[in-house]
């Protein structure tokens, strides 16, 4: 084993002085100046309408409005993957809380004031919210225009209806595969939709200045894709990328909400309009839920093989994605997912069709897991059914069938290493896997719950990012990179990885958050792919300047370079031990020679990554013949769990999780991601419980009726268990962790439920009401959805 | 606009507010304390959590006028001369994520642990449990909190 200095220790974050002292700036902690502007968006309320009229008269008369903006001024579309979201409903509105029109005012309170005043005749249009209702032939059509949007060329949307995407994966023989099992089970399942809850609320800050540049500050993960959309949405305003600057402070919270362009948009292009002033969008808690986006509601439907010694013969599978009325970002969930369904087991036959659908509920998009944990509640539920209808433990099941290095996935790739099994072994060994416990009070039942997991990141095949690494005359380091520190510790790990490559200490890094006027291309901070992408890019350009500094010295000295090296900030010669040379002395100013001329100059570094051999040229029919990710992360995850009888509570006494994260560059980092996430999980099986009323509008866009964990409603007992199976490609064999993290909470725990009593819970989420009025019906099987209340 | 007075951090302070002006926007927009945060709006997140007069108040839901008089501290209180013990023990822990929680956390933590400097792991849960954080778990955040008994308790 390399012995590594700073890789794979728990250095302290870099960023945690900030943040405890109140010294973190976030953006509506900067100062803006007496011409800031407040605008207040005018809102649908209806789920689908057309708008007939909009009378804006009457706000503009009111004192300290400055403008009144509407669709008309803005005609423009936008969308990441597919261009079907509009800055502001033109012809009409398709959800409650869509924005229709601005009001821009020198004060918050008389724009909201203001905003009262505009007056929009709507002429309502029959709305649809269940993602199967809305593919029937004659359902009302969402997006009469779906055949003319421009979509990236894996997407393929069906234009007169309300499919913006299917997804379809064929491998094997899935008629054969059935015909050679002994066990079929098949059954439904639903998840609903899930909010992030970013303790910051989305915010954003347009400035047009009187030179014609456009500067936005956003709470985002996505600096530059922000600034490409922007340029793109808005196109006939001829703005170069160059002229447009993205600034991304701290953010509170991202978990995916934060990626793409949602809000942002609304502030850019307000600030066009308004030139000289700074213009302020910041959602309040309610609007956090329902205009950003949403994870979607998703309903599965599974039929799955096996052959009585428990190999998996054939899986089949159709999933219904409610996306919302506006995909552009949601469609590529549903892809990505889709791809990866059968969850990291070794299936020879293979059937999946993911269906992703326009409804008239909030947009819907990335959320930590991406789309990964809706598919883990199903498959896994499903996967332990069958284990226990044949009469073999899950865990031997899933040892037998999980997947290894070598195999081939779903749409034909080799898998990549990983450490699935002993993962595995691991959350088996640490939850007593086997071991059958009671509860000493007889109206509860303890029960254990298991689940595996894997996900890849969800990208373009060609995405890429980069950094720059510069000198200080003390031999400290700035380095400048546009990946997003969310909070997983992302300055600190690639700060370890400029320490490990060049022996400056951490104490001696700072890294810079982004600007896209000062830091180099990337493309955006999701998928759990920046330790690896961002640290492969940073690893080489502090590679390149360590080339640099050892051509100086060789410059000065003529030491062989290949007898260089670095250690504790010194440059030193395997040939010459008595040489040492600070990097303090040189890195700016150079060398003196013996003539009293210098070499050298101040030192900097560059590097960027993209991976070359990715691709998504698969076959629209089978996703046959790409290699469309990179690799997959894997993990498992286990819980032990109390219910209560007669109230349906659950308490967890135990959870229990592993990842593979290849290489743990900060563990403790990869410890917190667990704990984090994994509770972020649970909660979604446990306490989160959306509600929409009959005409789809969200009923709890509050932390007062949204249940988010409090520190009451915790497991008693976290383990976090790290895994390391180095990726061959990964900086120092590292490979992303933190959205994986909360991938297996949900099924754990309805694997958990059935155990302790014998109750399957096949909806999510499972309360202790779903609970307690199973086990007061005597019902063997939860089958409730409540996510829509009926009339 | 009526004009009132309190003391913020150990500093007197005065301000020109509107009988609805709310605390947080006072302090936040007046009076240059960012370190306050602003995220629900309506008492059930604790990211605007201050300390008046020693006991930790949602300055969402007070009215500034309510201050008047009173003593203020927030989490640029705590930071003037050097940290106190339990910020050293959440940098310590790594214990915060985005942060945004952070100071509100701080503060009802600081509470806590002036009423009670050795508390036992459910008081830490009770005491805090109002203020949410999306990103840790709670179990560092806890864990530094107990981690102060270990050192000088800070009685600021």
């Amino acid at each position: 084993m390399e012995e590594f200095k700073f890789i794979g220790k728990s250095v302290k974050r870099l960023d945690e002085k900030e943040k405890v002292t109140g010294a973190a700036k976030y953006v509506d902690d900067i100062d803006f100046g007496p011409n800031l502007l407040y605008a207040e968006i005018i809102e649908s309320p209806h789920p689908h309408a057309l708008i007939k009229s909009i009378d804006t008269s009457e706000a503009e008369k009111m004192e300290g409005v400055v403008k009144v903006v509407t669709g008309k001024d803005f005609p423009y579309k936008f969308g990441l993957y597919m261009k079907d979201r509009y800055i502001f409903a033109q012809d009409r509105v398709r959800f409650i809380g869509e924005q229709v029109a601005a009001v821009i005012a020198r004060d918050p309170r008389i724009a909201q004031k203001a905003a009262k005043l505009v007056k929009v005749e709507y002429e309502p249009l029959q709305p649809v919210f269940d993602p199967i209702e809305a593919l029937k032939e004659d359902a009302v059509i969402i997006h009469p225009d779906l055949g003319n949007y421009p979509h990236v060329p894996w997407f393929f949307p069906k234009g007169g209806t309300n499919l913006t995407h299917r997804l379809k994966l064929r491998k094997g023989n899935t008629e054969k595969g059935f015909k050679d099992a002994d066990f079929i089970l098949e059954d439904t399942y639903r998840v609903p939709r899930y909010a992030h809850c970013c303790l910051e609320t989305h915010i954003a800050v347009g400035l047009l200045d009187y030179s014609g540049r456009l500067t936005v500050w956003a709470s985002t993960q996505s600096p530059y894709t922000q600034r490409n959309l922007f340029a793109d949405a808005l196109a006939p305003l001829g703005f170069s990328h160059k002229d447009i600057r993205v600034i991304a402070p701290y953010v509170g919270g991202g978990f995916g909400g934060k990626a793409g362009v949602t809000m942002e948009i609304i502030a850019t292009a307000l600030a066009t309009t308004v030139k000289g002033h700074p213009v302020k969008v910041m959602w309040r808690r309610d609007q956090e839920f329902y205009n950003t986006y949403m994870r979607q509601q998703v309903v599965t439907k599974i039929k799955a093989g096996v052959k009585k010694d428990g190999t998996i013969t054939a899986f089949e599978m159709a999933n219904y994605w409610d996306a919302g009325p506006y995909a552009e970002y949601g469609a590529n969930v549903v892809n990505a997912s889709g791809l990866s369904a059968t969850g990291p087991y070794r299936i020879p036959n293979v059937s999946i069709d993911s269906y992703c659908i326009y409804t008239n509920l909030p947009a819907a998009g990335p959320y930590r897991g991406f789309g990964y944990s809706e598919m883990s509640f199903s498959v896994e539920s499903h996967m332990t059914r069958i284990a226990n209808a044949i009469g073999i433990d899950q865990v031997e099941f899933r040892r037998k069938n999980g997947i290894k290095e070598g195999d081939t996935v779903a749409y034909g790739a080799p898998m990549n290493p990983n450490g699935l099994l002993e993962a595995i072994d691991k959350v088996a060994d640490e939850i007593n896997w086997g071991k059958k416990e009671e509860s000493k009070d007889p109206n509860k039942a303890i029960g254990k719950g298991l689940s595996i997991f894997w996900k890849a990141p969800a990208m373009p095949p060609n995405v890429t990012t980069s950094a720059f690494i510069k000198f200080n005359e003390d031999g400290s380091l700035n380095i400048l990179v546009s990946g997003m520190e969310l909070g997983q510790g992302y300055l600190t790990v690639m700060a370890q990885v400029a320490a490990e490559i060049l022996s400056v200490p951490i104490e001696k890094i700072r890294v810079e958050l982004p600007d896209t006027d000062r830091n180099p291309y990337h493309w955006q901070t999701v998928a759990s792919h920046v330790t690896w992408a961002s640290g492969n890019a940073v690893k080489r350009a502090a590679l390149e300047m360590r080339d640099k500094i050892f051509e100086v010295v060789h410059a000065a000295y003529h030491y062989d370079k290949d007898s260089l090296y670095l250690e504790d900030e010194k440059v030193k010669c395997k040939l010459h031990p008595s040489f040492e040379l600070p990097l303090r002395d040189f890195v700016i100013n150079g060398i003196q020679t013996k003539d009293g001329t210098y070499r050298g100059g101040a030192i900097v570094g560059s590097g960027s990554f993209m991976p070359e051999f990715t691709s998504a040229k698969q076959d629209p029919e089978t996703s046959q013949g790409g290699h469309p990710n990179v690799h997959y992360t894997v993990g498992a995850g286990a819980v032990k769990i109390e219910v209560d009888k007669q109230t349906g509570k659950i308490r967890v006494l135990k959870a229990v999780e592993a990842v593979d994260a290849g290489k743990a560059l900060n563990p403790r980092n990869v410890e917190h991601q667990i704990i984090g996430g994994l509770l972020q999980g649970l909660a979604t099986v446990l306490y989160e419980d959306m509600r929409f009323d009959e005409n789809g509008k969200i009923l709890n866009p509050n932390f007062t009726d949204y249940k988010i964990p409090t520190f009451l409603d915790i497991p008693d007992e976290v383990v976090p268990i790290i895994v390391e199976v180095p990726q061959p490609d990964g900086p120092f064999g590292a490979r992303g962790i933190a959205e994986h993290t909360m991938i297996p909470a949900a099924p754990i725990i309805a694997n958990a439920v059935e155990d302790a009593i014998g109750i399957r819970v096949k909806t999510m989420p499972i309360t202790a009401e779903k609970i307690a009025m199973a086990v007061a019906n005597n019902k063997k099987e939860v089958t409730d959805f409540l996510m829509i209340m009926k009339k | 606009m009526k004009k009132i007075s309190f003391i913020l951090n150990g500093e007197k302070r005065n301000a020109y507010v509107e009988p609805n002006d709310l605390l947080v926007d006072v302090l936040r927009e007046k009076l240059g304390m960012h370190s306050i945060k602003y995220a629900c709006g309506r008492g059930d997140c604790g990211a605007c959590t201050v300390l008046l007069n020693g006991k930790g108040v949602r300055s969402c839901i007070i009215l500034a006028i309510e201050a008047d008089g009173q003593e203020i501290l927030t989490v640029e209180g705590l930071s003037k001369d050097k940290l106190t013990s339990l910020q050293e023990s959440f940098i310590d822990q790594g214990s915060f994520q985005c942060g945004f929680c952070a100071p509100g956390m701080i503060m009802s933590a600081t509470e806590l642990l002036n009423k009670n400097p050795n508390p036992t792991e459910e008081e830490v849960k009770e005491g805090l449990s109002g203020n949410l954080c999306r990103c840790t778990g709670y179990t560092p955040i806890i864990k530094a909190v107990l981690d102060v008994n270990e050192k000088d308790v800070d009685k600021k």
